[in-house]
């Protein structure tokens, strides 16, 4: 399993291939539909996405009787993953202006996200969908969030700091998609179990 | 935004029913039932040693075990809540009752705030509004059986509520005729579709006829079904296997990463439907198969 570690040098992100396992760690920021919509209507970025990671996520939040000073004492209850397609329109605009490296989310993206990955150097990292307990269990803690007030918190830019946040790299900077692969399988499955 | 304040404990209602349903909500919320739980251990033995199919597996039952321990939500997007409630206990369990316990669960940190005013795009903290939770008073066909059961939730992912479709047949384009055959196309169609965007593997909840609303009630209904139960009618038994087996050979495995588990369980009923419609829908339910019942 490969380690990865904010900031995330474009040379170890284009090294990553399709199918492989990764841990994910260090500084990463949520942002989801708003966010995204935020941003293609010409709106404000709260930080810099350079050489850092954007994960589609809308978690449960509660302020945690711990945590006191971190994150204004945010605890994360669930994070998993949400459905990523949804910002496709977004992403790859979203990749070339911000340099970001590390898109994490589930189901994956389309072709010009693919190929804003190669030519930016990004890759589209796999959370496991709903796992949400084991990944508030990698969430060590919050650090900040942004537009909590203006999004709500399940689309809020939450800045996390993750410690062995586990990974399958879906889609990689060479142009493999393992979900263009398994669509294209399944569907000629499909076709011959149709026949007739 | 009206966070928990952090000196403050979890907070409890006056009213013991309330709170026996708040409670009720959070163990629907972080444990999943046994024979979803067993559906993915079965699946876990099947996949290679090795494959991300197993990997992902392995996460997944990682998570069931820690929100348990935890009484912590077992998925992020809590979801859709819709309650079943026995017609009887129609001037007791009423929605108000129902609209506090959801209220007190979310916050208590068991529900996410995931209730939006579609038109002014509002986030309604309490989850309680208008509509939300959804409520129907039915005789409960719950997974225990028998009477006992007063109180049935299901609480389903948008991410799968968005995988969920409904067909009218015939349908030319995928060779489906007004019959079983016609049926078995069109599901096996869904599945490939889908992929894995809702969460696979995924169970199915179909019905076949209605009208378009009577046929996701009835698709959601039969998500309510034991996963290792026999559908008392043998066409329907015999169709839900067939699926199932058909489904799991396309290849897409868990999260859709490719693997032998696409599907844990296929669950078919019907209902009546006029001469000139024929719908089959398909209600699409992630892993994350929260769903309990309880006896008040």
């Amino acid at each position: 399993m490969t380690t990865l570690t904010y900031p995330f040098r474009e040379a170890d992100v284009r090294a990553l291939r399709a199918g492989e396992a990764v841990s994910v760690n260090g500084t990463v920021w949520t942002g989801r539909d708003r966010f995204h919509k935020h941003f293609a209507d010409g709106g404000r970025l709260p930080v810099d996405f350079r050489d850092g990671a954007l994960y589609h996520c809308g978690p449960v939040v509660v302020k945690g009787e711990l945590e006191m000073g971190n994150g204004g004492g945010w605890k994360v209850v669930a994070g998993g993953p949400t459905t990523s397609v949804r910002e496709n329109a977004y992403e790859p605009d979203f990749i070339a202006k911000t340099g970001v490296r590390l898109i994490i989310g589930k189901g994956g993206m389309d072709e010009r996200t693919l190929e804003a990955c190669g030519k930016c150097g990004a890759v589209y990292l796999q959370a496991v969908g709903g796992a949400a307990a084991v990944t508030a269990h990698a969430i060590e803690r919050v650090s900040n969030v942004y537009f909590l007030d203006e999004f709500g918190a399940a689309e809020a830019c939450w800045e996390f700091v993750v410690k062995d946040f586990r990974c399958v790299v879906a889609m990689d900077s060479h142009g493999v998609s393992l979900f263009s692969r398994v669509a294209e399988e399944s569907r000629r499955r499909l076709d011959s179990l149709l026949e007739a | 935004m009206r966070p928990i304040d952090a000196m403050e404990k979890k907070r409890k209602s006056s009213n013991a029913l309330v709170g026996r349903i708040a409670r009720f909500v959070q163990e629907t919320s972080s444990s999943l039932p046994s024979d979803a739980e067993q559906a993915l251990r079965k699946a876990l033995r099947r996949e290679a040693r090795g494959s991300s199919a197993r990997m992902v597996l392995e996460t997944i039952l990682r998570n069931v075990e820690l929100a348990r321990a935890a009484g912590t939500p077992v998925c992020q997007d809590t979801g859709t809540l819709t309650f079943f409630v026995s017609e009887r206990l129609r001037r007791r369990v009423t929605p108000a009752v129902i609209g506090e316990a959801v209220a007190l669960a979310t916050a208590n940190g068991w529900l996410r705030r995931n209730t939006i005013d579609s038109v002014a795009g509002r986030s309604i903290d309490s989850n309680v509004c208008p509509g939300a939770p959804v409520v129907h008073y039915v005789e409960v066909k719950s997974e225990e059986g028998g009477g006992g059961c007063d109180v049935s939730l299901l609480m389903k992912g948008g991410g799968s509520e968005n995988m969920s479709r409904q067909f009218s047949l015939p349908d030319a384009s995928i060779g489906a005729g007004r019959d079983l055959e016609g049926v078995r196309r069109a599901v096996l169609t869904a599945v490939q579709q889908a992929q894995g965007y809702g969460c696979a593997p995924g169970i199915l909840g179909v019905c076949i006829g209605g009208d378009r609303a009577g046929g996701y009630e009835e698709a959601k209904l039969q998500l309510l079904r034991n996963l290792a139960d026999t559908n008392p009618d043998q066409a329907l038994a015999k169709l839900e296997s067939r699926i199932l087996r058909e489904a799991n050979s396309l290849g897409i495995g868990p999260m859709g990463l490719g693997g032998k588990t696409t599907l844990l369980a296929v669950k078919i009923g019907s209902r009546p439907r006029v001469p000139a419609s024929f719908f089959v829908t398909v209600a699409y339910l992630c892993w994350a198969a929260r769903r309990r019942s309880i006896a008040l």
